[in-house]
């Protein structure tokens, strides 16, 4: 193969294991917003909170990065019950669009502004021995943590497949998904619904955020970057479908990768939201969206 | 509703409304002198280049603010992507002055309402793409919209990249310097509330709001959606691109960060909630509230980020106990106050 040729299917090979962990986050997203009809401007910094969380548990207690999950996971579900609880649930139903995003962004600052206290604005990055090893295989570099943020990645939407769809409460998220007044007829409490869904979409960002903390040097500031893209993943895989924001996640990141190669690293990320506003201007529903009356 | 209240009941009751309505409309008249001969005296009373300073961003926020609402307050569309007609107005003026060696004085404000025209223009493509979705999906675009400009701002050449582009730097004296962007800002909050006003007092801002109440049904009614919302969309960015233009001039440097800036489209956004969505005085007073406290943590204590903690727990703080706005939620208490005055003075 010509050189150009290993570094695009280098490129595509990396796109789709980082792909996977943006997919994880997405879906958190996404999960949020199909039972609540929330968008979650607050995802990308909550994806920073799990990063910083994990960097204090592995440079205070020596914790391995994916040992401390046991700890974040957790932690972050409470920080979304908590946010459900206090501000989602109080917001009017007429103005729920506007609002849920004006408060979720309100949120994220408190949040980016308490980082910044803490931690300052210098970059910090994840450390653990399988960080910077890479595997050699077929003449491509799998790094280590490509390949474990992807396994894990694998396990955790693996796991939130077979509670959406093999459990009874599964049955009622989906029925809330569907039609939020005839799952309250069938005695769903669509209520609670909400708000378990809310922290587990919320709980997502701690897996997602430790691998990315791990990949990339972060800052509080990294929220914006985060967030822009989770949502362009959303949008593109049609919000509420947890599958179309896994094939949009892996889809982008594969486009990313490849543009930064054939072309410039620089325009890699123009192409990001290029892509997006090229396909909603053809198709207002997103790449995997249902009708236009739920979608929008 | 309560038009339709007022016509079940009796007629003295309705006649003590229309005094006091009389009255009401004196007061608000003599409010709002007071408010604009306040402003318009405003560094004569507080020279202090500190202060008169803080008073240029407060305006410019007020001007950004107003002319936010009037596009998203009256349509219901929430835009968080105007910092790039903002920051599009920035680099007119900074790209412009600069490559033509224009001598920095008062010829380089005759660039500010070009920095409005180029924002607009700018304005219509992005209207046709992004208008064409609504809700959520709208926000999101607008944001990744301003994403791409922020990117250009870096990427492209002729815009110094992230080093950023310098704007002349007049020779004023420290005493006036503020002032003279004090008032060439306040010139851009005439324009952005004029344009409110004109918005609301007009069958076009009713169309608007039919837009915002009942999109599909305006649109069977025989509104032209796309071409009110276009309009509106693209009056909105020439006022916020005109105060982008003032602000590099004023800050005489300009980044792609700082001029592109997420947190501007919040702050014109909170702003313009914190005082009351889709009202004339909303936007200025939450400007007026938040901006110079935005300001005041700057200088106090040199990082903004404390002052990330405050704004948003503030905002938090208004959801959860004034969820209208201020504005709209002391106004319904006066008037429920005068209604129980009314109805004592019957009984």
């Amino acid at each position: 193969m010509s050189p150009l040729g290993t570094q695009v299917v280098q490129a595509v090979v990396d796109g789709v294991l980082t792909g996977g962990v943006y997919a994880l986050m997405a879906a958190g997203l996404t999960l949020i917003f199909g039972v609540m009809d929330i968008i979650n401007i607050a995802q990308g910094i909550l994806v920073v909170l799990g990063a910083y969380l994990s960097y204090l548990l592995s440079v205070h207690l020596g914790l391995d990065l994916f040992v401390g999950l046991v700890v974040t996971v957790p932690a972050l579900f409470v920080v979304g019950v908590v946010v459900e609880w206090a501000f989602m649930r109080r917001l009017a139903e007429r103005e729920r669009t506007a609002m849920s995003i004006l408060v979720t962004y309100a949120v994220a600052l408190v949040i980016e502004g308490l980082l910044s206290v803490g931690f300052g604005t210098n970059y910090v990055e994840l450390n653990a021995w399988y960080v910077n090893r890479s595997v050699h295989l077929l003449g491509f570099y799998l790094p280590d943590i490509y390949l474990f943020g992807f396994a894990l990645a694998a396990v955790l939407l693996g796991a939130l497949y077979a509670v959406l769809y093999r459990t009874r409460f599964g049955a009622s998220v989906r029925a809330s998904l569907q039609d939020r007044t005839a799952a309250r007829l069938v005695g769903v409490n669509v209520e609670r619904v909400a708000t378990i869904c809310f922290g587990l979409g919320v709980a997502v960002t701690a897996a997602g955020g430790m691998v990315f903390g791990a990949t990339n040097a972060f800052n509080p500031n990294s929220g914006y970057d985060l967030i822009s893209r989770l949502l362009t993943i959303v949008i593109l895989g049609g919000l509420g479908s947890v599958g179309g924001a896994l094939g949009a996640a892996v889809l982008m990141l594969v486009i990313e990768d490849v543009v930064a190669v054939v072309w410039s690293p620089i325009w890699s990320d123009v192409v990001f939201f290029a892509v997006l506003v090229a396909v909603l201007s053809v198709r207002p529903v997103g790449l995997f969206g249902r009708t236009l009356s739920r979608a929008q | 509703m309560t038009d339709v209240a007022a016509l079940a009941e009796p007629r003295d009751l309705e006649q003590v409304r229309a005094r006091r309505s009389a009255l009401v409309k004196g007061a608000r008249g003599a409010f709002w002198a007071a408010f604009c001969a306040l402003l318009l005296a405003f560094p004569v009373i507080f020279p202090n280049p500190t202060v008169t300073s803080i008073a240029v961003f407060t305006v410019i926020f007020m001007t950004a603010a107003t002319a936010w609402n009037a596009f998203s307050g009256y349509s219901g569309y929430i835009a968080l992507g105007h910092a790039a007609f903002f920051g599009t107005g920035a680099y007119t003026l900074a790209v412009i002055s600069t490559d033509i060696h224009m001598a920095p004085g008062y010829g380089v404000f005759s660039l500010v309402p070009l920095g409005g025209l180029v924002a607009a223009a700018a304005a219509v493509p992005i209207g046709l793409i992004a208008l064409r979705t609504r809700r959520h999906t709208f926000v999101v675009l607008t944001i990744a919209i301003f994403f791409i400009f922020q990117l250009l701002a870096t990427n492209l050449s002729f815009t110094g990249g992230s080093s950023g582009e310098a704007t002349p730097a007049p020779a004023w004296s420290a005493g006036g310097y503020n002032d003279r962007f004090y008032y060439a800002g306040l010139v851009c909050l005439a324009v952005a509330v004029a344009v409110t006003l004109l918005i609301r007092r007009s069958r076009f801002g009713l169309q608007l709001l039919a837009i915002r109440d009942d999109e599909d049904r305006a649109a069977g009614l025989g509104v032209a959606v796309t071409r009110v919302k276009l309009v509106a969309f693209v009056a909105s960015a020439f006022s916020v691109g005109m105060v982008g233009a003032l602000y590099a001039y004023f800050l005489g440097q300009i980044y792609p960060q700082f001029a592109f800036d997420p947190l501007f489209d919040l702050s014109v956004a909170l702003m313009a909630f914190l005082g009351g969505l889709g009202t004339v005085s909303g936007p200025l007073l939450g400007a007026l509230l938040l901006e110079p406290l935005q300001q005041y943590f700057t200088l106090q204590f040199s990082a903004s980020d404390l002052y990330l903690v405050v704004y948003g727990a503030l905002f938090l703080a208004v959801i959860l106990f004034m969820p209208r706005g201020v504005v709209p939620t002391v106004a319904g208490a006066l008037a429920a106050r005068r209604e129980r005055r009314a109805e004592r003075g019957r009984a």
